[in-house]
């Protein structure tokens, strides 16, 4: 499957990401790479494999409601560019 | 043409906050408010490796949610990844249910001016709500707070079967109803844990259906009805004009009362799903199934037969009071205290249904216990029935035992014979017009008579002895 550039314009922007024209050939270069490589797993014979609902075979690994709060927020703030009032302070993104 | 040439479709998406402790993928607390960014953690702000782990009781209260709607539980199900992008959603994917929801194919009973109907309900699922956007003074920046990222959410859609804003209206209040009852969400709309968007579409009579618009951002009852309306009549006119219905998805301004196109059919998000690899298969077995329909409450059908047949209530006052799961219980609590259930329902279909609306409120400052003993005062005579309003404003103002606010007004009725006998007598004197009045066959006289005597102590007199000694007199 050969990704279109079309393709790459629409993933941009559903991604809300600006690309330049000279850039399009580079992405889909790159996407049409990683496409490949993960195409690969489609040549596996899977015919004598049951259906799965994904890749855990985990069954009701459930937790109790049970209220154990992180105990270092500010650590995890610590990963905001720039804050505010204890917000991450971002650039506004209209859709 | 005119609008009656035409019919409207409509089908709803409700997702309702359960009121679990915790979030649905990890541990953090999930009350409503608090500071910005402190019921947060690894999990629900997406840290890179942090792994999700389901909660027992978002799969419980999402079946109980299922079974009060007569849904089909599935046995197998499982979460997927909707991908989109957006600044609430740290990881940039929601993960929902796709193509294996918990319930599919229920219905609800609506009560509509044809009689009643029944609403298909497509489908509920689990998933995972997400942050909330603040805006800065400058209108810059947005400011993120993920507290409420990662509450769990169900979201319940409905077959297209409504057809007016008013159905619409209707179905919304009996599922938030259910909800309530079943005690899985709190369903507070102005805090959000109750939201709609609304599927509108509208054809000529005896065609094909039209093409629909999703409408978002309506906050109140009153704004889904006004949007609907709205909605409908815009795909009127535009049908009507010659022309072509888009397929967008539009914003309410409340405002304004219009939509907005917020995006096109070519923008269409493309979600992208795919199962959640960090999570497993969530299996219902017949015996928690079974476990979890135990645990379901009486609904309200069948507490408003039982107020029908048990009580004798009119079947529109029943309905009134099992429409909401505050006045049900206020009436059971409250006849449990009196055993005087056709009182304590007349009390609710008028003083408290009357306060709730001018004050906006749903709960009365006082308790169901406290109406009880007003009726038990008023039933053995203690108290008139024109005292027990007054009882009740006070309690409305500062709630406490009906017995001590009677007691520190001075409030109880006068039924002693004698005592009654000499304000009758005083009364006749001070009226002797209405004497001549009664007896020229003018019964109203009377009535005139026990006003006066109700005035002259302030409202305490026993009616019925009132009358009574009245009578005896004029007869003379």
């Amino acid at each position: 499957m050969d990704i279109k550039k079309e393709e790459i314009l629409h993933i941009a922007k559903l991604a809300s990401l600006k690309i330049k024209e000279e850039e399009i050939e580079e992405y889909r270069k790159n996407l049409q790479d990683i496409l490949e490589f993960a195409n690969i797993i489609n040549s596996v014979d899977t015919e004598y494999l049951e259906e799965t609902n994904g890749t855990s075979t985990n069954i009701n690994f459930l937790r109790e409601d049970e209220v154990n709060n992180f105990k270092d927020t500010d650590q995890l703030m610590k990963n905001a560019p720039e804050q505010e009032n204890n917000m991450f302070k971002i650039p506004k993104v209209i859709n | 043409m005119s609008r009656e040439d035409y019919e409207a479709i409509i089908g709803l998406e409700v997702h309702a906050e359960l009121s679990t402790k915790t979030k649905i993928f990890c541990s953090c607390e999930t009350n409503f408010g608090g500071k910005p960014n402190t019921h947060v953690c690894p999990v629900c702000m997406a840290m890179p490796g942090a792994l999700p782990v389901l909660n027992k009781k978002v799969v419980e209260y999402a079946v109980k949610a299922g079974l009060a709607t007569n849904c089909e539980i599935a046995p197998y199900s499982k979460n997927d990844r909707k991908n989109y992008f957006y600044p609430d959603l740290p990881k940039s994917y929601q993960i929902s249910q796709f193509d294996k929801p918990l319930c599919v194919g229920g219905k609800i009973e609506i009560e509509t001016e044809h009689g009643t109907k029944q609403i298909g309900i497509t489908r509920i699922h689990i998933e995972e709500d997400a942050g909330k956007l603040n805006h800065d003074d400058y209108g810059r920046n947005s400011l993120v707070d993920l507290n409420r990222a990662g509450v769990p959410l169900i979201e319940i859609v409905s077959e297209p079967d409504l057809r007016s804003s008013k159905e619409a209206d209707t179905y919304l209040k009996k599922l938030k109803s259910i909800l309530q009852y079943i005690e899985v969400s709190d369903c507070k709309m102005e805090e959000g844990s109750f939201r709609a968007d609304v599927n509108v579409s509208v054809h000529k009579k005896g065609e094909a259906f039209g093409t629909r618009t999703e409408m978002k951002n309506m906050s109140s009852f009153r704004s889904i009805t006004r949007a609907i309306d709205y909605g409908i009549q815009r795909q009127i006119d535009v049908v009507e004009n010659g022309g072509k219905i888009e397929q967008d998805t539009l914003r309410w301004d409340e405002v304004e009362g219009r939509t907005y196109v917020m995006r096109s059919k070519e923008d269409a998000q493309d979600y992208r799903y795919f199962p959640e690899p960090d999570l497993g298969t969530i299996e219902v077995s017949d015996e928690w199934k079974e476990e979890i329909r135990k645990s379901l409450p009486e609904m309200p059908e069948q507490r408003k037969t039982r107020y029908i047949e048990e009580f004798k209530l009119p079947e529109y006052d029943s309905n009134i009071i099992v429409s909401s799961k505050y006045l049900s219980d206020f009436f059971e609590v409250a006849t449990k205290v009196c055993n005087n259930p056709k009182s304590v329902s007349n009390w609710i279909m008028t003083d408290i249904i009357r306060v709730q609306n001018e004050e906006a409120v749903e709960k009365m400052p006082f308790s169901p216990e406290q109406l009880g003993q007003l009726i038990v005062l008023i039933d053995k005579g203690t108290i008139s029935s024109s005292i027990a309003k007054k009882v009740f404003e006070e309690l409305l103002k500062q709630p406490r035992n009906p017995e001590e606010i009677i007691k520190e007004k001075g409030w109880i009725q006068i039924s002693d014979e004698g005592e009654i006998k000499e304000i009758v007598k005083k009364i006749l004197e001070d009226n002797p017009g209405s004497i001549t009045d009664y007896k020229a066959g003018k019964d109203r006289a009377l009535g005139f008579l026990v006003g006066q005597a109700m005035k002259a102590t302030k409202g305490k007199a026993n009616p019925q002895l009132l009358n009574k000694l009245f009578l005896e007199e004029l007869k003379k």
